[in-house]
């Protein structure tokens, strides 16, 4: 018997600061990731310098404020939640989560309005009119794609992962005493806004 | 037959083997959260896949013999050196030792009760599993097997038309299985050492974990992310690799090495860990350099990460740039040597007992030093250019990977494997197979040097008459090698099925945690999670030491 009450104890085991150093290991993870695009970003942009610049003139500047604005207010909204919840607000926190992913969701929306416009001006990857332009364009369109298509697969996993917090708050699975779910939740939709803020001045601000 | 009974009576309790959990059957062991279950889930499916690649590797062999095709036509040749490449590196040697020997023994041997995250702990054995079910569909749907080579080179791998995109996703899969392994040790280690147990407390095995832990989160992102690159380039054509679009194939292979060199060091620091572990158990002495040892380690994983671009000497680079490469290079030998003479002055004036663990340990050694010397080779520039793409290469990566994390898993399993099942193996069976696969291996791949400074190249289905003498040689060794392996595992198997039971906690001597476990280990390890006073390799008088153990 005392076996088996051992093994219960094993598995409850609790460490918060050993599962924030796993979530900040597996954020450096990403952010390697994403460093790999910003690699090839960086030496395309060397090479053909002029090319992006004049690329870059057909982004739409104001979606990507907006968007900018969007993702950092909801960087705010999801910290604002966990402090809610530290405060013993569950209502207050849950509805901070959920706008989080409101915002998270009207980003994608802007974004799909953006993608929409470019392929319909014919700026995508294979399209005969991106083709004749010089290399410089074809790599920066292409690279705006994958990054910010890779961007916005985050977006979409962070949206998710809130949702489950908002299951985990409503349950009790997650309370003011054991949130550090609902940090690590935090931290990721950080990241997700942090690459971002470097995305946007790349594609949008290099005119 | 001694049964469950007879091990509870032993020990005190019953073991991790004949715990009843919840679940019954082979759901006892995959939804087990159990490092030491997941262990034993890694070591099945590694080795499988360890036969696999070696029968492929054996089949390229026999087609080797003579100079034209002889059982396999040129497109299956291509496939066969692919999938034995895949398989050997991304499957067997890459989570090897971490998957299998670090899940079991990590937590043992810093004194914890599991690693910091056993749920995590299992969703990677079967990423790892998905990653291997993808590889067999890649083998096995219309489109045929992947034919690039394991490197996954620009452009061909964006223009065959074999199953490159499952080939690719697999491979990353697998890499995300990688990274969650390295960063639930890393977070092990650092977070559930037991009281007493500082850094330079743990044993060395741990902190070649801890190494490879770091390898493994650093750069695994980065062969991820550029093998999706391949896949986009694949289905949408975007042109980052491609000069038509104004890409750049060499900025592929930039990327693809910035992580493939490291890997080499997440195959060999683990491996390295393992022979620190044997050498000082079997000398019955303290091991020389402790702290050289574990510096070296992070050594090896911080200039490892610098050199990818000494894979690229003849591709076109700038001088400056091949020069600086060339150098950290050679600089990246220094801890590597640093432990070699380490563990050769741990046997100085030791009690040396030639046990087959300590027999594949010493094997690590000498194949380890041939390996290296011959990479040091590889990094001065104007040698590498006449051994670039020949079979220098490919004996050099053979003896580094196979002679180092090969052996070192071979060397663990006689190690541990008794530990891990209660189970004795054959130890005069497992001498001879030793012996044979030492002889083997050196027959089988030391020719390969020779053919390629005479100019033969690597991944070539015909080749000129004047190599064929070597290649009948290598072919001849592999066979020799094949029958080695088989010998130990026919002992290593029969010994976990009905080999004598045995209960002794500490088999060898050895001065480490596990030893101081029941055997095979109960469910939480210890029943009190022990304070740690003395450093891991303190021998004193060994016999009193055993005595106060029982």
């Amino acid at each position: 018997m005392s076996t088996q009450e051992q093994a219960v104890t094993a598995h409850v085991h609790r460490d918060d600061v050993g599962a924030r150093m796993g979530m900040w290991l597996f954020l450096f993870t990403e952010l390697i990731l994403f460093g790999g695009l910003f690699f090839v970003y960086s030496v395309y942009r060397f090479l053909h310098q002029t090319d992006f610049h004049v690329a870059a003139k057909s982004m739409n500047v104001f979606i990507g404020t907006t968007n900018t604005a969007i993702l950092l207010t909801s960087s705010m909204t999801i910290a604002l939640s966990i402090v809610a919840l530290r405060n013993r607000k569950k209502i207050l926190s849950l509805s901070l989560q959920g706008i989080t992913v409101i915002f998270g969701l009207i980003f994608l929306i802007n974004k799909y309005f953006e993608w929409t416009a470019e392929i319909h001006h014919g700026n995508y990857p294979g399209s005969p009119e991106l083709l004749s332009q010089p290399p410089g364009h074809i790599l920066f369109y292409g690279l705006y794609y994958v990054m910010t298509g890779l961007h916005g697969l985050h977006v979409i996993i962070g949206m998710i992962v809130i949702m489950f917090m908002m299951r985990f708050t409503i349950k009790d699975v997650i309370t003011p005493d054991r949130i550090v779910k609902l940090e690590a939740a935090g931290l990721y939709w950080h990241l997700v806004d942090i690459i971002w803020i470097f995305l946007f001045p790349l594609f949008y601000l290099i005119t | 037959m001694a049964g469950i009974a007879e091990t509870v009576q032993a020990n005190g309790h019953e073991s991790y083997l004949d715990h009843k959990g919840k679940h019954k059957g082979i759901f006892a062991w995959i939804l087990s959260t159990d490092h030491k279950r997941i262990g034993i889930l890694y070591l099945v499916a590694i080795l499988s896949w360890f036969l696999v690649g070696m029968t492929l590797g054996g089949l390229i062999r026999i087609e080797l013999l003579k100079p034209e095709g002889t059982i396999i036509g040129p497109q299956t040749y291509n496939a066969f050196f692919t999938l034995h490449g895949v398989i050997m590196l991304f499957i067997f040697v890459i989570p090897g030792i971490p998957a299998v020997f670090g899940n079991f023994f990590l937590p043992i041997m810093i004194g914890a009760e599991d690693v910091a995250f056993p749920r995590l702990n299992l969703l990677s054995w079967y990423l790892y599993m998905l990653g291997g079910i993808l590889i067999i569909l890649a083998i096995f749907l219309p489109g045929g097997a992947p034919d690039t080579g394991w490197t996954f080179y620009i452009p061909y791998s964006v223009r065959t038309s074999t199953n490159m995109i499952i080939t690719l996703s697999a491979v990353f899969i697998l890499g995300f299985s990688s990274i969650l392994t390295g960063l639930n040790f890393i977070t092990t280690i650092h977070r559930l050492r037991a009281p007493g147990m500082g850094w330079f407390k743990m044993p060395l095995f741990s902190w070649g974990l801890y190494a490879t832990g770091w390898i493994q989160v650093i750069v695994t992102p980065i062969i991820g992310i550029t093998l999706l690159l391949v896949i986009i380039e694949r289905v949408f054509g975007v042109g980052i690799f491609d000069p038509a679009l104004g890409g750049d194939p060499i900025l592929f292979q930039h990327l693809f090495w910035i992580y493939s060199h490291p890997a080499v060091y997440i195959m060999a620091v683990p491996a390295m860990g393992v022979i620190s572990e044997i050498i000082p158990t079997f000398s019955h002495r303290t091991i020389f350099g402790y702290k050289f040892i574990a510096y070296s380690s992070l050594a090896i994983a911080l200039f490892g990460s610098l050199v990818w671009a000494h894979h690229m000497f003849a591709v076109g680079m700038s001088d400056s740039a091949e020069f600086i490469f060339s150098l950290l290079t050679f600089i990246v030998a220094i801890p590597s040597a640093i432990k070699v003479f380490n563990w050769t002055a741990t046997l100085y004036k030791g009690s040396i007992q030639l046990d087959a663990p300590m027999l594949y340990a010493l094997a690590f050694i000498f194949l380890f030093s041939i390996g290296g010397l011959t990479g040091i080779i590889q990094g001065a520039l104007s040698v590498d250019i006449q051994i670039t793409d020949t079979y220098f290469i490919v004996g050099h990566i053979h003896y580094v990977v196979f002679g180092t994390a090969g052996f070192g898993i071979f060397a663990a399993l006689h190690y541990w494997l008794p530990k891990m099942f209660g189970k004795m193996y054959n130890m005069k069976f497992a001498k001879v197979a030793f012996w044979i696969i030492f002889t083997g291996f050196n027959i089988l791949y030391f020719p390969f040097f020779i053919m390629g400074w005479l100019g033969m190249p690597r991944r070539s289905y015909h080749y000129l008459p004047q190599f064929q003498v070597y290649h009948v040689i290598s072919t001849v060794g592999s066979w020799i090698m094949i029958a080695g392996i088989l010998m130990m595992f026919y002992n290593l198997i029969k010994s976990v099925i009905n080999g004598p039971r045995v209960t002794e906690r500490n088999l060898w001597g050895g001065e480490t945690l596990e030893w101081s476990v029941a055997t095979p280990p109960p469910l939480t390890n210890f029943d009190k999670i022990p304070d740690v006073i003395d450093g891991p390799y303190e021998y004193k008088d060994n016999d009193i030491e055993l005595e106060e153990v029982k």
